[in-house]
């Protein structure tokens, strides 16, 4: 397959933007991948990507399942010390997912229930304002809060920064994570595994949205149960998901922060 | 002037060889750190920062606090204090020095740090952080060693010192204002959301950096011939109460807000600094230790007959460095991690080689002021003719 040199160029730099280096993007210019690629860029442009969590539907076995294709497709490993632990998308009880909602007479359907958290890919994300070196950024084209490990230096102030508790610093080399723990670390050969001393998150399954996908928990979660999980563009109003938003009374995560949090919650 | 800091007494050189050994036992320990990761800290996902900062942000109020000898003598022509402005300014150039390897050592990527400069952001505090402290550290620098060699020449500093003694004064402000910066401004931490952050930095810094200067003077008068005089150390002791006094009355301004206002997520952190929190309460002595120290400080520094003795001035002193080494070091960065967002408590302590690391900085910072105190003491030696 011919490819010129314009848009070799354009290939290279859209992988780069989405912090797929070495192996990916040799992987993404692969013969064969590259219309899927060229197709799946412009598919994200000029969108505001959001989520909403259907807690109606949501069952423990979504969440597990969630959290499960999402921490093996993008290669997060376990560690001995769970103080130390990483995440992308994990479980947490109403009382501390709302902490300040909840009061002393609960109804019986959320007291102590878990709910699906993840980044919230904020519109206005104090993780990126803080950060030094423009390691994590907000992609212009879609909202995406992205993560270049390649930059990260390791300060920490976007952990510090973040009133949702959504990022994860590898305190240890995640390639030396216990065996015992990661019998088949890495689990996926086409994403790439970081080095010691990084942040990482959710980034919304980028690599996918990129090739017209939809983000990977979205898409297990609707496998066990249609709607636990909706995915869209909230830019669009004609969306399924601003439909949703139309007809369903919604809450997000501390919004009085100013943050402009993008997971909704139907309750 | 260098060739005075190789010419020294056996203690001298016995404290020397002691400050090696422990920079070599940290150094030994981050290289460990270096290969294992920061997971040999206690740090953790909830209480990102720990020791490391907590030092980081003590030590440049150590470092701003050298305004405190420099500016009543170059704007308010208080002439006392060109004795021992150069102290000043020397225990700067050590403080910052430690600041800088502190936040080094904090690094998940160390050998990155340069990214900082590569791909500024003026929308991240931390940049603002590394060009003021960067900054105040060649300005103490400068003017530092070219004061000094004037002195010993006998002749005038060279003109163009004068305009960056005047920038270092406003310099030495913004550097501690830029640091509460670092806190005050994150949403969803509010007990570091607060605007009385940076005045609360200030405050304890003029009190904790004069009388850390105030017991290495004695130090120096003790091993040395340069006495940096009587009434120097009484207007230096003067500062440290004032300022220590308007520390105190900021934290209770804090104390006060969260209290009346009865909001839970601005108490929570007191009440897990001075109470505990759903059994977690290691902190608790500290805290406690800290306001006995801060009411004793009070107590000796407001009093005139013990300010005015000298022992007693130097329990006053010492009673501040640890109240606010305290209360500016961990009290502030693990307060504001726990509870975490979700309003969980996770525990944090310090590791072994995490203390072995800190103290092995601490160390290089007191090598550095050895160093160069030892210069500016025989100097002044030298001078009047000893």
């Amino acid at each position: 397959m011919a490819m010129n040199r314009r848009e070799f160029l354009k290939i290279a730099g859209f992988s780069t933007l989405l912090g797929l280096g070495g192996k990916a993007a040799f992987e993404l210019l692969a013969p064969g991948e590259i219309e899927a690629a060229m197709e799946g860029i412009p598919l994200t442009a000029g969108k505001k990507w959001g989520m909403v969590v259907d807690m109606t539907k949501m069952d423990e076995r979504i969440m597990d399942e969630a959290i499960k294709v999402c921490h093996r497709i993008h290669n997060v490993p376990k560690v001995e010390n769970t103080k130390q632990e990483l995440k992308w998308i994990w479980k947490e009880t109403y009382e501390h997912t709302f902490p300040g909602q909840h009061h002393e007479y609960p109804a019986e359907a959320y007291h102590g229930r878990n709910f699906l958290l993840l980044c919230n890919h904020c519109t206005n994300p104090p993780c990126c304002r803080v950060c030094p070196t423009a390691a994590t950024w907000k992609r212009e084209q879609d909202g995406v809060v992205m993560m270049d490990q390649h930059r990260c230096i390791g300060c920490r102030f976007c952990m510090a920064a973040c009133p949702f508790g959504a990022r994860s610093f590898n305190y240890g080399d995640p390639r030396k994570a216990p065996e015992e723990l990661n019998p088949e670390f890495p689990t996926d050969m086409t994403y790439p595994t970081r080095s010691r001393g990084v942040v990482e998150k959710c980034n919304l399954c980028a690599e996918r949205l990129a090739k017209g996908q939809i983000p990977a928990c979205v898409e297990v979660a609707n496998k066990i149960k249609k709607g636990a999980l909706t995915f869209g563009d909230l830019a669009d109003k004609d969306s399924e998901i601003r439909e949703l938003l139309r007809e369903h009374y919604t809450i997000r995560r501390k919004p009085e922060l100013g943050t402009g949090p993008n997971v909704y919650y139907i309750i | 002037m260098l060739e005075k800091a190789i010419r020294g007494s056996q203690t001298y050189w016995g404290w020397l060889i002691f400050l090696l050994l422990v920079i070599g036992v940290g150094a030994g320990n981050f290289i460990y750190q270096f290969f294992e990761g920061l997971k040999i800290t206690g740090m953790s996902r909830d209480v990102s920062w720990g020791l490391y900062i907590a030092q980081f942000t003590y030590l440049v109020g150590v470092a701003a606090s050298g305004v405190m000898v420099v500016l009543p003598y170059y704007l308010h022509n208080y002439k006392a204090f060109g004795r021992i402005t150069i102290l000043g300014e020397f225990m700067a150039i050590a403080a910052v020095t430690m600041c800088i390897l502190f936040l080094w050592v904090d690094l998940g990527q160390p050998i990155r740090v340069l990214n900082v400069m590569l791909y500024p952001q003026p929308n991240s505090i931390i940049f603002w952080d590394m060009v003021v402290l960067s900054g105040y550290l060649i300005l103490n620098v400068l003017i530092g060693w070219n004061v000094l060699s004037a002195e010993r020449k006998g002749i005038h500093y060279p003109k163009w010192v004068t305009p960056l003694i005047y920038l270092s004064i406003p310099w030495a402000f913004s550097i501690h204002t830029v640091t509460a910066f670092l806190y005050q401004g994150l949403p969803g931490r509010h007990f570091w959301l607060t605007a009385i952050m940076a005045a609360r930095f200030l405050s304890s810094a003029f009190a904790s950096g004069p009388a850390l200067l105030l017991i290495i003077c004695f130090i120096v008068r003790r091993f040395t011939k340069f006495d940096p005089g009587k009434e120097q150390m009484r207007t230096l002791a003067s500062i440290v109460t004032y300022a220590m006094i308007l520390n105190v009355f900021f934290f209770l301004l804090e104390l006060f807000t969260a209290f009346y206002s009865q909001i839970p997520g601005h108490m929570v952190h007191f009440r897990f600094l001075f109470a505990g929190l759903e059994g977690h309460g290691r902190l608790v002595p500290w805290m406690w230790a800290a306001t006995v120290f801060a009411v004793l400080a009070l107590v000796l520094l407001i009093n005139p007959s013990t300010r005015r003795k000298e022992d007693t001035m130097i329990l006053g002193c010492a009673s501040v460095v640890i109240a606010t080494w305290i209360d500016k070091g961990m009290g502030l960065v693990i307060g504001g991690f726990t509870p975490n967002p979700f309003e969980r408590v996770t525990d944090y302590w310090p590791t072994v080689p995490e203390v072995l690391i800190t103290l092995g900085v601490w160390a290089t910072g007191f090598f550095i002021l050895t160093v160069l105190f030892k210069v500016a003491a025989s100097v002044k030696e030298e001078v009047a003719g000893y």
